[in-house]
């Protein structure tokens, strides 16, 4: 079976139709949604209404703390995160928020763990950003292969059988063996807002019978999906940050 | 289940198990059959062996790791030069199955050393060409030595044991579990010793240790056990081959101590440009390398031993750069008079692929046309010999590259199809770039078919095709043409 991983669209039409028309073409059995499908761009609706689709043909989506930010404000976020969640908020309607309400954080099947932002803490949105956050991740559930979102950030954490946690930036389309005798944490980047100075939409490709994941940078319209944001009087500096991947 | 229990005739997950095989040091090794059922994978066609590691309580983890980075690269890996991958098991019983390689070690020559220089070179090439076609596919070996290198029955040399291997494209297990050196005492390079496990370079010093104990029957570092000792290597210089035997020919010494250099710059900038040398040893351009009696100087020496004290890994970017930045360029030069300022087009063209890559070595190729059946006569009208005529007009059509002596070659050929030959030759010696001119078109070249058609055709790498631009006849090349 062939799992297509999709983390932090952020309502970026644009880098989301981009990543499922590549999926499409790539043999994909079923589809996960790490979570935070808005907040940030300029379609929250169509973003959050093209994942309730996929769940009705029995998607997996887990919740995120921008979607929750849209059923309940959350202090700690940014000024400009917060502003967006503003402008984010006026625009969903009943069903939408029903849908976002109804998402599990955790989601776990045959040895695989996914979750927006950690596993010790699900709720609490810690990110995973070193390897003392990847080994507590590890620590916190027996899974072998946790899958999660959050940081924006493509990375791959393993430990070995002796406890050593190490990570590894992945390479662009090329299969990684997830060994049987080794843990993974597979932080997939984000397909709406990267943040590792690529501007191209980052998705994963799981292929759990044989044990491989493959990373995947997609290229998609930044200017577009900029000019949106900058038209629906968002902050500016959320369109600028497309384009440097920052 | 423990390894040792393993018992012929028993089926593990399709394969039976047909026949123990002698031990490695981390593993056991069995002759396997396919069957149909249970099996992962369908049978393979070719004669299979298991691989099972050799996983004790307790044990060094280098065993668990190695067969990890080993099942992890193997299935990457494709070509006649490793195994081929069939299938891992991993939790219950751990093992790899792979193509069982009908040939010998090159362990077995160790007795029969000093071998002849053009044994050494037959073999080196092939072991270089073995290397590069791994370094081309993003691996290091990282432990390279007679005992990891097979010869097929057929003549190929055949890489074995990729568990301290590197994939510059995945995770780097071994770096990440164990913080010193890692490798085979005898044969570790320089910079490994530092810790530095990315530069492709590393083998060919490796490489350089086997072929100095094929030509001398000695180790050129010993044979140091402890990882404090592997440090000596960094200031310390071997003694040259001559020292030990003098019938030991000037290019060989030259070769092998290119080899052995400590700063991986100086060594060969990949295992296809050393490959080039050991098949053409007239043409290895002799430096003060192949005339050194003794080694290096205290003086030397104790300059080394100051700078290894501050020395840091290094790191290079990754293997396909290494290796993209030290190509083998091809100049196929047409030199008969009506094309000469073609030749001159071709000139700029290759002098502008030698200025971006310094690296670069360049391999100037021209062809003699024979007659099909005629036998074609030693000297033409003028008593010259034609084919040392145009290997003076190659150098001197060179000369103009202004590019150090060490990096050229010239060859002439005597061939029937002059396309054939160049892609024959681009072939045989992995040739990265071939460089050639095209004479324009006229009715009758349609007629007959051009070589530069026939070579962008059949060449099995990146081919340039230089044209004089058609407004006037300024020599520039029209790039790119591929």
């Amino acid at each position: 079976m062939r799992t297509a991983l999709f983390a932090d669209i952020h309502a970026n039409r644009e880098a989301l139709e981009a990543c499922l028309s590549h999926a499409k073409n790539n043999r994909i059995d079923r589809y996960v949604f790490l979570g935070d499908y808005v907040g940030y761009g300029a379609d929250p609706v169509f973003a959050i209404e093209t994942v309730m689709n996929y769940v009705e043909r029995g998607a997996i989506a887990l919740l995120g703390n921008h979607d929750a930010a849209a059923l309940e404000p959350d202090p700690r976020m940014n000024d400009v995160a917060f502003a967006a969640m503003e402008w984010t908020r006026r625009r969903l309607g009943p069903a939408h928020l029903a849908f976002v309400k109804g998402l599990p954080l955790t989601y776990e099947e045959g040895g695989r763990l996914y979750v927006h932002a950690n596993t010790y803490a699900p709720g609490g949105w810690e990110y995973v950003t070193g390897l003392y956050a990847a080994s507590r991740c590890m620590m916190a559930t027996s899974a072998q292969a946790i899958f999660c979102g959050h940081t924006h950030v493509p990375m791959l954490f393993h430990m070995s059988l002796t406890g050593k946690v190490a990570s590894f930036e992945p390479v662009d389309r090329v299969d990684i063996p997830l060994m049987a005798r080794r843990r993974w944490l597979a932080v997939i980047g984000s397909v709406g807002q990267p943040r590792d100075h690529n501007p191209a939409a980052s998705y994963a490709i799981l292929d759990a019978a044989h044990g491989i994941l493959t990373y995947i940078r997609v290229p998609y319209d930044v200017a577009a999906a900029a000019r949106k944001i900058r038209d629906a009087g968002l902050p500016v500096a959320l369109s600028y940050r497309l384009a440097e991947g920052h | 289940m423990a390894p040792h229990d393993l018992k012929r005739g028993q089926v593990i997950d399709g394969f039976r198990l047909e026949g123990a095989l002698d031990p490695g040091g981390m593993a056991n090794f069995w002759r396997v059959t396919g069957t149909k059922a249970g099996a992962p994978t369908a049978p393979a066609e070719f004669p299979m062996v298991m691989k099972v590691p050799l996983l004790r309580r307790g044990e060094d983890p280098i065993t668990i790791v190695g067969f990890e980075v080993e099942q992890m690269i193997l299935a990457r890996l494709s070509g006649p030069h490793a195994p081929r991958f069939v299938a891992a098991g991993d939790f219950e019983q751990p093992y790899i199955v792979m193509e069982f390689i009908s040939g010998r070690s090159l362990k077995g020559l160790l007795d029969k050393t000093p071998l002849p220089p053009d044994d050494i070179a037959r073999i080196g090439a092939k072991v270089a060409f073995a290397l590069h076609d791994i370094h081309r596919q993003h691996v290091i070996h990282l432990d390279l030595k007679p005992s990891n290198i097979l010869l097929r029955d057929g003549g190929e040399a055949v890489l074995i044991d990729f568990g301290l291997s590197r994939h510059d494209q995945l995770p780097d297990l071994i770096a990440e579990e164990f913080e010193g050196a890692v490798g085979t005492g005898p044969y570790i390079a320089p910079e490994q010793v530092l810790g530095d496990r990315s530069d492709p370079r590393s083998d060919i010093f490796s490489l350089g240790v086997i072929l100095y104990f094929l030509a001398t029957g000695e180790r050129p570092l010993g044979e140091p056990q402890r990882e404090a000792e592997w440090r000596r290597r960094l200031w310390r210089d071997p003694q040259p081959p001559r020292w030990w035997n003098k019938k030991i020919p000037f290019w060989l010494q030259e070769i092998i101590l290119r080899c052995l250099e400590i700063d991986p710059a100086e060594r060969y900038a990949s295992a296809a440009q050393l490959a080039f040398d050991l098949r053409h040893p007239a043409e290895v351009s002799l430096t003060q390398r192949a005339e050194r009696r003794t080694r290096d100087g205290v003086g030397t020496v104790a300059m080394r031993w100051l700078r290894a004290r501050k020395t840091l890994p290094r790191r290079c970017n990754s293997v396909a750069g290494q290796l993209s930045g030290a190509p083998i360029i091809m100049a196929a030069v047409d030199l008969s008079p009506q094309a000469e300022p073609l030749a001159d087009a071709l000139a700029v063209a290759v002098g502008r692929l030698l200025a971006t890559e310094p690296d670069a070595r360049v391999t100037c190729v021209n062809v003699l046309k024979m007659a099909r059946l005629a036998l074609d006569p030693l000297e033409d009208a003028h008593g010259r010999n034609p084919h040392l005529q145009r290997l003076i007009e190659l150098k001197h059509w060179a000369r103009r590259l202004a590019v150090a002596q060490d990096r050229v070659t010239y060859h002439v050929f005597e061939a029937t199809d002059t396309a054939g030959a160049i892609v024959e030759y681009a072939r045989n010696i992995q040739i990265d770039h071939i460089v050639i001119g095209a004479r324009g078109s006229s009715t009758l070249r349609r007629y007959l078919g051009s070589v530069s058609a026939q070579v962008v055709a059949e060449a099995p790498c990146t081919v340039t095709v230089v044209r004089l631009s058609h407004q006037g006849n300024r020599p520039e090349a029209v790039l790119p043409t591929t």
